[in-house]
């Protein structure tokens, strides 16, 4: 044969063998999420009912629901939002567009990365000493939604700014280029192209938000009743689902716990799912 | 000839970098001027300062003079906005907005307050026959902008940049991201351009200087080496540099 | 979308200046040979004054061509069709120019007394004309067939330049003829035949534009 022949194929072990080890993790880290996926649906649907989902939990009729706590969480979500959106956003934007690059937007982004590595608790304790004793708001909606909003101002202003970094410098230029103002480009232009990446890090606050406890409970508190009123629940004692959970197996009732959690999970599903629709709904690159 | 812009005495520095040494030019109505050189002569550098684009670029200075119609752009009292509005620019990748066909061309006009449909209407349909687009996209004027070739893009980004209104368009290397027809269609429509308008094009194509541009200025490190009518500076340089460069002898 | 509009806008001008200038000369020709038929001195000196219109033509056309070769870079048909042009205004200036030097013969040949037809010239002649005219047609319509029919032509003047020869050859020997006269006569179908290998010349031009090639030889 040929020496120069490219009809020499080799089998490489080696290959062979990286290959199937490649293959057998990518399995089991399917099997682990089937697997805890599994077992708590398998523990909580059966706890799952109409009273479970409709009613507060009542010690009086030894029933159990956390209706009150679903709302609780809404509650934060949107206050939360409400708050840490617009600053998130604004600060984003002065950083990307205004500041003249140097140090200090360095330090500023540096510092947003570091708070975005704090350990939840520590904002707890945070929370729960300026926002709670100092400024006397006790266990509330608030203290719970300015505690969670340094949480996710670093994760939200981090993603705008990520999302205006790939808006291209020409869409900028072109605007400017044709005597457009600032503002007005950044509002025509920047906002609406940037708005799918801005939208994945609010949706991606809002299951951080679903998800936290440690900050929330020495901040929003445990409380578990429906709302007083529609302001005046901003000053209530509220705990979120997620602190139910806690608080459902600090006192040993896992099935309770595990009814939570199937409930949690399918949010988190939800969340996620919405995000990817809201996202290439807004793409304003896609044709058309 | 009218000149349109009269650039007296310019000098720009970028920090410690002297970017453009002196420059006197005087560009004339209705006219298309190119402007040669190798990169980094100067020459794009000194296009975006006929509309202050570079003012938006950190640590730019600049003194000398630059008269439009004998105001100077650089006067403390001028409105950048208002400037750009009289200078259009196109960029040299097309750069049509996220957004329709029709809300691209009307951007310009809604910047500057109009807002009556039935006027918009207008101004789309003659910038886009003005940039040759109208009979490609006139049947599919809210589909997005970004589903159009390069070639019509950057046709679109002409209409955007004529929708204004504008007395003088820049184009920085404007078919350098295209293909040979839809370059040769976009150097048709400077001709026709050039009617209304006065031109001038940063481009690194010398053949294309030659095809289109009445008058021709040639950079080399921030200095123009020669300014002269396009077929005089290609047929018969006075400067050795200029022949050298044009030849493609060099360096 | 068309493009290069304004391209074809000056070769359409470059071929319209061409075709006049090969009318021109077709017109010079003519005018000459009908001052030399007719004895018509008023008309001759016209010719040698015309002259310089055709050159003025020639010019103009070069400049054109360079012009275009300059500005738009032309290739393939493009090339060749320019490239013809240029090549082709010089073999008709010189057939404007041997125009001028017939005419300038006529206003002698028919000072020198009683004209004394000769027959031989006088069938160069019209033969020469309906060449150079059916030549200037086949490059102005691009007409391959016909150039071809013209070059072959060729040597039908070519022999009828012999037989003139002869002819002069023959009335100096019966001194019939005066020696001046002679050499005019024979000078006049020099020309003659020197505006039939032009013509050729033309032709074959109008071929290369076709073909690329010249003499079945390929240059482009």
């Amino acid at each position: 044969m040929n020496k120069n022949s490219i009809y020499q194929k080799k089998i490489r072990m080696s290959d062979q063998v990286l290959k199937m080890l490649i293959n057998l993790c990518a399995a089991l880290a399917l099997a682990l999420l089937a697997g805890i996926m599994g077992y708590v649906f398998y523990r909580g649907i059966p706890q799952i009912n109409w009273q479970f989902l409709s009613t507060v939990q009542s010690s009086a009729k030894g029933t159990f629901g956390i209706l009150g706590n679903i709302i609780n969480t809404l509650y934060m979500i949107v206050i939360t939002l409400l708050i840490a959106a617009p600053v998130g956003i604004g600060s984003a934007i002065y950083l990307n567009e205004y500041a003249r690059p140097g140090k200090l937007v360095r330090a500023i982004e540096f510092t947003t990365e570091v708070l975005s590595g704090i350990p939840s608790i520590i904002f707890g304790l945070f929370g729960m000493v300026v926002f709670g004793r100092l400024f006397g708001l006790s266990y509330s909606v608030l203290t719970g939604s300015f505690t969670l909003t340094l949480m996710i101002l670093p994760l939200i202003t981090r993603s705008t700014q990520e999302a205006l970094k790939t808006v291209p410098d020409s869409y900028r230029s072109g605007a400017l280029g044709i005597g457009a103002t600032k503002w007005y480009m950044i509002r025509t232009i920047l906002l609406p192209s940037a708005m799918p990446g801005i939208l994945t890090g609010i949706i991606l606050a809002v299951g951080r938000i679903v998800g936290e406890s440690a900050a929330l409970l020495f901040t929003a508190g445990s409380g578990f009743q429906l709302p007083g009123g529609l302001f005046s629940k901003l000053f209530e004692s509220s705990g979120t689902m997620t602190i139910q959970l806690y608080l459902s197996m600090t006192k040993g009732k896992y099935n309770q716990a595990f009814g939570i959690a199937v409930v949690l999970l399918i949010i988190v599903l939800g969340i996620n799912l919405l995000a990817r629709y809201l996202t290439s709904r807004f793409d304003v690159t896609r044709q058309k | 000839m009218n000149i349109k812009i009269a650039t007296s005495d310019l000098n720009l520095y970028y920090g410690t970098n002297h970017a453009l040494k002196n420059i006197n030019l005087d560009l004339y109505e209705n006219q298309i001027t190119a402007l040669i050189g190798p990169s980094g002569c100067g020459k794009s550098t000194y296009l975006k300062t006929l509309n202050r684009m570079n003012d938006l670029v950190p640590g730019v200075k600049i003194d000398g003079k630059i008269l439009l119609d004998g105001e100077d752009i650089y006067s403390p009292k001028v409105d950048a906005t208002l400037l750009r509005k009289k200078v259009g620019m196109v960029f040299q990748q097309p750069n049509p907005f996220p957004m329709s066909i029709y809300d691209n061309i009307a951007y310009g006009p809604r910047i500057h307050g109009i807002k009556n449909k039935a006027r918009l209407d207008e101004i789309v349909e003659n910038s886009l026959r003005g940039a040759a687009l109208w009979d490609e996209v006139h049947d599919r004027m809210k589909k997005s902008a970004l589903g159009l070739s390069g070639g019509q893009q950057q046709r679109l980004c002409i209409a955007r940049a004529l929708a204004v209104e504008p007395e003088v368009l820049l184009m920085d290397e404007p078919t350098s991201a295209l293909d040979p027809i839809s370059t040769l269609k976009i150097e048709d429509l400077m001709g026709e351009l050039k009617k209304k308008y006065t031109v001038v094009i940063v481009t690194h194509n010398m053949q294309q200087a030659t095809r289109i541009a009445d008058y021709t200025a040639f950079f080399l490190v921030g200095e123009i080496i020669e300014y002269a009518p396009t077929t005089e500076l290609f047929s018969r340089p006075k400067e050795k540099k200029t022949e050298d460069y044009i030849t493609g002898r060099f360096g | 979308m068309k493009t290069r509009i304004s391209f074809e806008q000056e070769l359409q001008e470059m071929n319209e200046e061409l075709a006049g200038m090969g009318e021109m000369v077709v017109g010079s020709i003519q005018k000459t040979f009908r001052a030399f038929a007719e004895n018509d001195r008023e008309l001759a000196a016209g010719v040698i004054e015309r002259d310089r219109a055709v050159n003025e033509a020639e010019r103009s056309i070069e400049s054109r061509c360079l012009m275009l070769m300059l500005r738009q870079q032309p290739v393939a048909g493009d090339l060749r069709h320019i490239s013809m042009a240029l090549k082709v205004v010089t073999d008709l200036e010189r057939i404007g120019d041997h125009a001028a030097d017939i005419a300038e013969l006529v206003l002698r040949l028919n000072s020198g007394g009683s004209q004394k037809r000769m027959e031989v010239l006088a069938e160069m002649v019209n033969s020469v004309q309906a060449m150079l005219q059916d030549a200037v047609d086949a490059f102005i319509r691009k007409d391959q067939l016909l150039a071809e029919q013209v070059e072959r032509q060729d040597d039908v003047i070519d022999d009828f330049f012999n037989q003139v020869k002869e002819e002069v050859i023959k009335l100096l020997k019966e001194d019939r003829e005066s020696p001046d006269r002679a050499v005019d006569l024979l000078m006049f179908a020099k020309y003659l035949e020197r505006i039939g290998d032009h013509a050729v010349n033309v032709c074959e031009w109008t071929e290369f534009y076709d073909t690329g090639e010249l003499k079945h030889h390929r240059i482009l």
